[in-house]
């Protein structure tokens, strides 16, 4: 009846996990309960959940990221705290299997659940209204990515309480993660975590690709788009090219462990070498997946802030798209040592070290853009600053660890591990950070408070240097990554000063949940009436804050790059408004089905994963019913009459003349 | 030439009180080549893995010992017809005949089903002859790789059902017709898919 599931399942004799349910149950009631006391589920149902609005999904991604930065964060906490603990024979407070649990847990989550839906949370708040559009090619889909994603967020966290997750590090390498080695439900919950929010990932390439590729506003031609429109769209390219290998990859792992193939087996003419190159060709595209719409990021905000046009449009949409390309043919570099022979290291190691010059154009690009400009230093502006110290220098180690010789000798060590925190963190978060401040007044129509938002930037680059920097040295002590715990004593000094940057990296965290309770509290005092805040060069900034659901009253006209600049340049400095007479609107309607077929989903996997085939099954079957019960449903949209949309145009306008 | 008619046909439909209306067929279509190339990279894995795994035999049979050639060949051909009248559908449709296309689009469905039928039976006699996926490296590989295409070719049966119904309620309408479109595209594309299929795995494996 239960498949593999019985009570045995539920870990009560872990004191942490019980704890930590405890909290949350607790906490979800209480979220629950408060939603059920002010009469919100209609509310929650009808404009957020059902919503195909490509801002309202955008802020549930960044919602569901922030949830699970403190989930990951969380995770990477006990890691330092249990290697400033085990030092010389001492075994700390994490038993091997738990340990094993969580690094595998942090990195899959800060990947999948945090830095994803971050970047394709940006992408859909800002892209849209960035080219001018009114949503996105395919509303339903949007919407569907986003509940597929929820899905693989909800049984990663399932396995919290339900069994246990996989001890294999967040790729899952064969054959470890084999059925040989990894019996248990651990790594099955991965597979379906990432098999299904991978899907929704592939539905949001292609959908954001046609966007940009065909939804364009009039005049707005490929060089006139903004940068972070340009960056996601190539971001969106990866998507589409290397998310189908990660699916493949994982249905053949799937059919090793539920069928008994030998596609990665070590025995019977399977191949386990082919899995990390299979997993690496996805897997190498993935980090520029994130790390490009953060560069996007960047240049809008040095470009706004240093009051000038960007410098070198041209040369960094050619190394963005350099970067697109070359990142498909260095996957090799992640397992040197696995003995692909000196001429293929050769190759894919002088690769690695060509992607350091597009990477190097963007920098001074970023430079000469600063340079004479009019920098005001603000908090999108410091996470910026400190991002081009920091990633430049995270940049550095990883031409070191693109030489092959080098690389025998650092392979799996703690410097693997300093190199991509200091390219994740120092590029990826600083850019989402920078990106959630500058975007946040477009999204609800008020500013972050600067104050906590330059704590929390300090916090989180002091302590990144703290915490990483330590593992640089260890590493040349011999010290590997995925280790429980040590022998050698003299360690432990480096490993409390990484401990104390996680400690600070905790207080950056703290600094933007209070930020953003502050800036809640005093968003009367901050409210954004004009949609431009800091006075800005492209066309998210041409509307409301927040915008109208149809973002547009008329399309605007484009005919260069900065196109809102040049329109108020024109306009003697302001920004024009919409006049009458306005048009009616072809917008999509709401969807329930989306929704339905998501938590479908989660069943589904979840069935999956305890060998439960009658759930499995019925649950198979619903998610087809509904996406029937969509096919055959043909009310997905209707107009907004011109008479409605002047009245809300006329209440805009008159919000922002009461401000002045 | 299918893009070409609809694009016709979207402007003769479209509405005249909004000009900023994106064409939305041509957006749908555009989105599905996209799709499918997306699917492409999945078919490409699923070849390389077959590529790398063909001499993982472990002592179980060769390529050249389990393929029967004029089997194959008859499915071969029923898939390569399937194409031919699903092409005679779309032609159908830019007649606007509803008639014909359900005509059509029924004898696509009966030479697909008879293909999946042929493939499961091919499937079946392999895993009673005991030459099942898990045998070996290279039947793993075989069976995913085939079974793949078979799995897709079943999709596109269940959406030739669903588009004779809605053709037969709702007539060839702006919601149709880019389905119909559609999935000629997916149809034509498991064709070319097959075809490498058919080269690759079954006459190179025959050699």
């Amino acid at each position: 009846m239960f498949g593999k599931l019985s009570l045995d399942d539920i870990p009560i004799h872990e004191p942490i996990l019980v704890v930590t349910f405890l909290a949350i149950a607790l906490g979800g009631l209480v979220v629950v309960g408060a939603i059920t006391y002010f009469k919100k589920w209609g509310y929650l149902w009808r404009e957020w959940l059902t919503s195909i609005d490509h801002k309202k999904l955008g802020i549930m991604y960044f919602i569901v990221a922030l949830v699970m930065l403190l989930r990951g964060f969380a995770d990477a906490f006990m890691m330092r705290s249990q290697l400033a603990m085990a030092s010389a024979g001492s075994e700390g407070f994490l038993p091997p299997h738990h340990y094993d649990q969580i690094f595998t847990a942090h990195g899959v989550i800060m990947i999948f659940f945090v830095a994803m839906p971050m970047v394709i949370g940006l992408m859909n708040l800002v892209v849209p209204l960035q080219i001018g559009a009114r949503d996105v090619a395919f509303p339903f889909l949007n919407n569907l990515s986003f509940w597929l994603f929820a899905a693989g967020v909800i049984l990663v966290n399932v396995s919290l309480f339900v069994g246990e997750f996989a001890t294999t590090g967040w790729l899952a390498y064969v054959p470890l993660s084999g059925i040989d080695y990894s019996p248990g439900v651990g790594v099955d919950y991965w597979i379906w975590a990432l098999q299904i929010s991978g899907i929704g990932t592939t539905l949001t390439g292609i959908n954001f690709f046609v966007t940009i590729i065909k939804m364009r506003t009039k005049g707005m031609k490929m060089f006139h788009m903004p940068i972070f429109t340009w960056t996601s769209l190539c971001a969106n390219v990866l998507i589409i090219a290397s998310f189908p290998i990660l699916t493949a990859t994982i249905a053949f792992l799937t059919l090793d462990r539920y069928l008994g193939t030998h596609f990665f087996t070590t025995d019977m003419g399977g191949n386990m070498m082919m899995y990390v190159n299979l997993i690496w060709a996805w897997g190498h595209p993935e980090v520029y997946i994130l790390i490009l719409p953060a560069f996007g990021v960047f240049s809008e905000v040095i470009a706004t802030f240093a009051r000038k046009r960007l410098f070198g449009y041209g040369t960094m949409v050619w190394a963005t798209v350099a970067i697109t390309i070359l990142s498909f043919i260095v996957w090799l570099h992640h397992f040197f040592t696995m003995g692909a022979g000196a001429n293929v290291n050769a190759f894919f190691g002088i690769m690695t070290m060509i992607i350091a010059i597009p990477t190097g154009v963007k920098v001074f690009n970023w430079l000469f853009t600063m340079y004479r400009g009019r920098l005001e230093f603000t908090s999108p502006v410091l996470w910026t600053i400190g991002f081009i110290i920091t990633f430049t220098l995270g940049g550095m180690t990883g031409v070191m660890l693109s030489v092959p010789a080098a690389n025998f000798v650092l392979h799996n060590s703690l410097f693997v591990i300093a190199h991509f925190h200091n390219v994740i963190i120092g590029g990826v978060v600083f850019g989402m950070m920078a990106g959630l401040t500058y975007w946040f007044p477009k999204a609800f129509g008020f500013t972050l408070n600067e104050k906590w938002g330059k704590r929390s930037f300090w916090c989180w680059l002091v302590g990144f240097y703290l915490a990483f920097m330590p593992l640089y040295v260890l590493s040349f002590y011999g010290a590997v990554r995925r280790m429980q715990s040590y022998e050698d004593g003299s360690w432990q000094p480096l490993m409390l000063i990484a401990w104390l940057g996680a400690v600070t990296i905790l207080c950056g965290i703290v600094c933007t949940l209070i930020q953003v309770f502050v800036s809640i509290r005093d968003r009367k005092q901050n409210q954004d009436l004009t949609g431009d805040p800091w006075d800005a060069r492209t066309l998210e900034w041409a509307t409301a804050s927040p915008p109208q659901f149809y973002n547009f009253a008329h399309l605007p006209e484009v005919n260069s790059v900065d196109a809102f600049w040049e329109m108020k340049q024109k306009n003697g400095g302001t920004a024009p408004k919409p006049k009458a007479p306005y048009k009616d609107i072809h917008m999509p309607k709401n969807t329930w089905e989306a929704p339905v077929m998501g938590a479908f989903s989660t069943v589904l996997g979840f069935a999956l994963v305890w060998h439960i085939w009658w759930l499995a099954i019925v649950s198979g079957i619903a998610i087809f019913a509904t996406f029937m019960a969509r096919i055959f449903n043909n009310d997905v949209d209707y107009y907004v009459p011109a008479a409605e949309v002047e009245r809300i145009e006329r209440e805009v306008q008159k919000r922002a003349e009461m401000q002045a | 030439m299918a893009t070409d008619t609809l694009k016709t046909e979207g402007h003769a439909h479209g509405h005249d009180h909004d000009h900023d209306h994106h064409d939305a067929a041509g957006t749908k279509l555009f989105g599905f080549w996209v799709y499918l190339m997306s699917d492409l990279v999945i078919f490409g894995s699923l070849f390389a893995t077959y590529a790398v795994l063909l001499r993982g035999t472990a002592d179980g049979p060769t390529p050249g010992e389990i393929f029967q050639l004029p089997f194959i060949l008859v499915e071969t051909f029923l898939l390569l017809f399937s194409s031919f009248t699903y092409g005679m559908a779309v032609l159908a449709m830019n007649a606007g005949s509803v008639a014909k296309v359900r005509q059509w689009l029924l004898i696509t469905f009966v030479l697909g089903a008879a293909f999946v039928g042929m493939e499961v039976y091919e499937f079946q006699h392999l895993i009673h002859e005991g030459f099942g996926p898990d045998k070996s490296g290279f039947l793993s590989a075989f069976f995913t790789l085939v079974g793949t295409h078979g799995l897709h070719v079943t999709f596109g049966l269940i959406w030739i059902l669903v588009m004779i119904i809605q053709v037969s309620k709702q007539g060839l309408t702006d919601v149709t017709r880019p389905r119909i479109l559609c999935l000629s595209l997916f149809w034509h594309f498991l064709d070319i898919v097959w075809i490498c299929v058919f080269s690759f795995v079954y006459l190179m494996g025959a050699l």
